[in-house]
């Protein structure tokens, strides 16, 4: 019964390996602050169950983290004839279809660890602020060729509002 | 040409300054307020002075000019400085000019400071003519065009009142294309198709910098200054000349109370009163009761908000456009030209269900549009009617639904459950998550749009135009995993609908997923609304 979702589609471009890198640095940053936070509270306050919910966060951000280069790999997306395909999510799983001239702009971010492992990550910005397409872990050559290829699409697709 | 364009010439392309009494619109009301203050400060002074009382102060100001012989150099002080904010206000004036192209409108002002803000005419999403209580004394009206985009508006307040609606009528009119067409095809310049079509004689002259001669302006009488005043306060809000009877959709009185009484805002309001009641009858403290202070408040502003955004309200269709019009002293109507509502749902607050009443709010890409009556956002397009008023209201703001076949979907949509008129439902599994709406929730494919049917006790309908579509997405999480279900978003510019489907077949959605986005790359490649007209010949 319990059937993961599937578009019926081609072949799905995922991005780097690398990126999982990043993702767990992230993770693993958070959980330091957090389960530092909560330690810090305990230590101060010396009430000891406050050690349980340090621990209970810890225990999860571990079990996020070990998750996380399944979670790389399920982001996927497509150059459609006329529309982008995304995909992301695991647990939660999202598709998106944009059609390229529904592009506003596509902005090209690049994070500390990212840029130390050579990636950035693309976001395609249209008039509604729910789309969030965002394309994390691309190697900085081919996000600059993607975004190239999205403009000249959008720019022989351009719509109106 | 002549009728098609009966417009003014300040839609030449050439800089045109604003009504003369713009500054006094815009900021000599606070000058004058100012000179009040001052002289009631004094009136006890100047009792004084004419009946020669005694007792003032010693130090006194005033004395000590008197006194020392200064006042003729005071008034020339005083003379002085209102001169020079005269003459500021009229520099000011002279430097505020706009201009309108057949591509942009263009604004310039600021004497020290100088702004310049140009909207381009295919993104116009409505313009708004308000006249403010002040300004229809002096016969002026300011006129807002509102481009997408956040507080994207280009303000040309004041023009006179005749001007506006005029020019409003050519700014349509040049932003759907239609102008183009005639220039191109009869091979004559814009600007010459403009002046050629030059309606009432009298308005402004051709002349670039010529001032719009407001208190000139005939009236639709033609009389004196005061007449067309008397006039224009006792027309109807909307010109009836303008729109075919049958297109214009009213708001009475007694609905309009009605369906204050009954919103849902009032019963959440009355439950609390009520609880208040008990709590205090029963403890004996009575200062639970101020705790509904506030509440109070909220509801008050709730109500006069509603009640003046709705007061003398019509909503009717013009050639360039839906024209939704308001207000009692300071009247506000707007035109919103075709295929610029992004979404538009129909709902119903629980208790309008015993008189069968219904609203309507839209999404749409400009924000500042926004500021009807008292700020109030310009979402709500029909606060409260009936079914039928309803079709005819969704007819006119997208016109692809207003032929037989889709009113019986829609009626389907709006009040319907089950399969009927091509509606895909919930399947029985999804009963665990809608547990009452499980035969009511679901999807249709209306003639180029889609409509998104949710709630059995809060009913609602969302229908969303297939080119205004952004993009689409389709969820899954743990717990629809396990019932096979899906959640489709429908994603158009930010509004206060979410356009949305939980509980849906995985197979249904992922098919309705793929349908709908190829759907949408269709329609939007053969969408031309954003130049509405261009088609038409020329009559």
């Amino acid at each position: 019964m319990a059937e993961r979702l599937e578009i019926p589609a081609q072949q799905w471009r995922r991005v780097s390996p690398r990126y999982i890198l990043v993702d767990v640095v992230g993770a693993l940053v958070f959980t330091v602050v957090v389960v530092g936070a909560f330690g810090a509270v305990a230590a101060l306050s010396d009430t000891g169950w406050i050690w349980y919910l340090a621990a209970v966060a810890g225990v999860v951000m571990i079990i996020v983290i070990a998750f996380i280069p399944r979670r790389v790999r399920s982001i996927g997306y497509q150059l459609r004839d006329d529309d982008l395909l995304f995909r992301r999510g695991l647990l939660f799983q999202r598709f998106v279809s944009v059609p390229y001239g529904r592009m506003q702009l596509v902005d090209i971010n690049r994070g500390p660890v990212s840029r130390a492992l050579g990636l950035s990550d693309l976001r395609f910005v249209t008039a509604a602020a729910s789309s969030g397409v965002s394309i994390p872990g691309l190697p900085l050559a081919e996000a600059e060729q993607l975004r190239d290829r999205l403009v000249e699409l959008a720019e022989s697709r351009r719509a109106g509002l | 040409m002549t009728q098609l364009a009966p417009g003014t010439r300040l839609a030449d392309g050439e800089w045109h300054r604003l009504h003369p009494a713009t500054p006094l619109l815009r900021g000599g009301f606070a000058l004058l307020a100012v000179i009040g203050v001052v002289v009631s400060n004094l009136r006890e002074r100047l009792v004084n002075m004419f009946l020669g009382g005694r007792g003032l102060q010693e130090g006194d100001p005033v004395d000590f000019i008197v006194n020392g012989g200064l006042l003729p150099l005071v008034l020339a002080i005083v003379l002085v400085v209102l001169l020079l904010f005269v003459g500021l206000f009229y520099v000011s004036w002279r430097m505020h000019t706009f201009r309108i192209t057949d591509e942009i409108v263009e604004v310039r002002s600021g004497v020290l400071f100088r702004t310049n803000r140009k909207g381009r005419l295919d993104r116009i999403q409505g313009v708004n003519i308000v006249r403010p209580v002040f300004a229809r004394l002096f016969g002026a009206a300011r006129l807002e065009i509102d481009v997408a985009g956040h507080d994207a508006n280009v303000r040309l307040d004041y023009l006179s009142s005749s001007n506006a609606d005029a020019l409003r009528l050519d700014i349509l009119r040049m932003a759907s294309g239609l102008r183009r067409r005639e220039a191109a095809a009869g091979g004559v310049v814009p600007g010459g198709a403009v002046a050629a079509s030059t309606g009432p004689a009298g308005l402004a002259a051709p002349v670039p910098g010529t001032a719009i001669d407001g208190a000139a302006a005939p009236g639709s009488g033609g009389g004196s200054f005061l007449e067309d005043r008397l006039n224009e306060f006792l027309a109807p809000e909307l010109d009836p000349r303008l729109a075919p009877p049958e297109s214009v959709v009213t708001l009475h009185l007694g609905r309009l109370l009605g369906s204050i009484v009954l919103h849902d805002t009032t019963l959440v309001f009355a439950v609390i009163l009520i609880g208040v009641i008990v709590e205090s009858s029963l403890t004996g403290h009575l200062f639970i009761a101020f705790t509904f202070i506030p509440f109070l408040f909220g509801l008050g502003s709730f109500i006069v908000r509603r009640f003046t955004r709705s007061l003398r309200y019509s909503i009717a269709a013009t050639p360039d456009g839906v024209r939704v019009g308001f207000g009692l002293l300071t009247l506000s109507n707007e035109t919103l030209p075709p295929g610029r509502i992004h979404s538009v749902q129909i709902r119903q607050p629980i208790l309008w269900r015993l008189p069968g009443w219904w609203e309507i709010r839209v999404n749409r890409a400009s924000k500042s549009a926004a500021k009807g009556a008292d700020g109030q956002r310009n979402t709500t397009i029909l606060p409260v009617g009936n079914l039928d008023e309803v079709l005819r209201v969704l007819g006119l703001l997208l016109p692809g639904l207003s032929d037989a076949d889709a009113a019986l979907q829609l009626r389907a949509g709006i009040t319907g459950s089950g399969e009927a008129a091509g509606f895909t439902v919930s399947p029985p599994r999804a009963r665990v998550v809608r547990w009452f709406s499980r035969r009511r929730n679901g999807w249709a494919f209306g003639p180029a749009a889609i409509l998104l049917r949710r709630g059995a006790i809060w009913r609602s309908l969302t229908v969303v135009p297939e080119p205004r579509v952004q993009s689409v997405a389709l969820r899954q999480g743990p717990l629809y995993r396990r019932l096979s279900l899906a959640h489709l978003d429908v994603h158009t510019v930010t509004g206060p609908i979410r356009a949305e489907l939980g509980a849906l077949d995985a197979a249904d959605a992922t098919r309705l997923f793929t349908e709908l986005s190829d759907a949408v790359v269709t329609t939007i490649a053969n969408d031309a609304t954003h130049r509405w007209r261009s088609g038409e010949v020329p009559a």
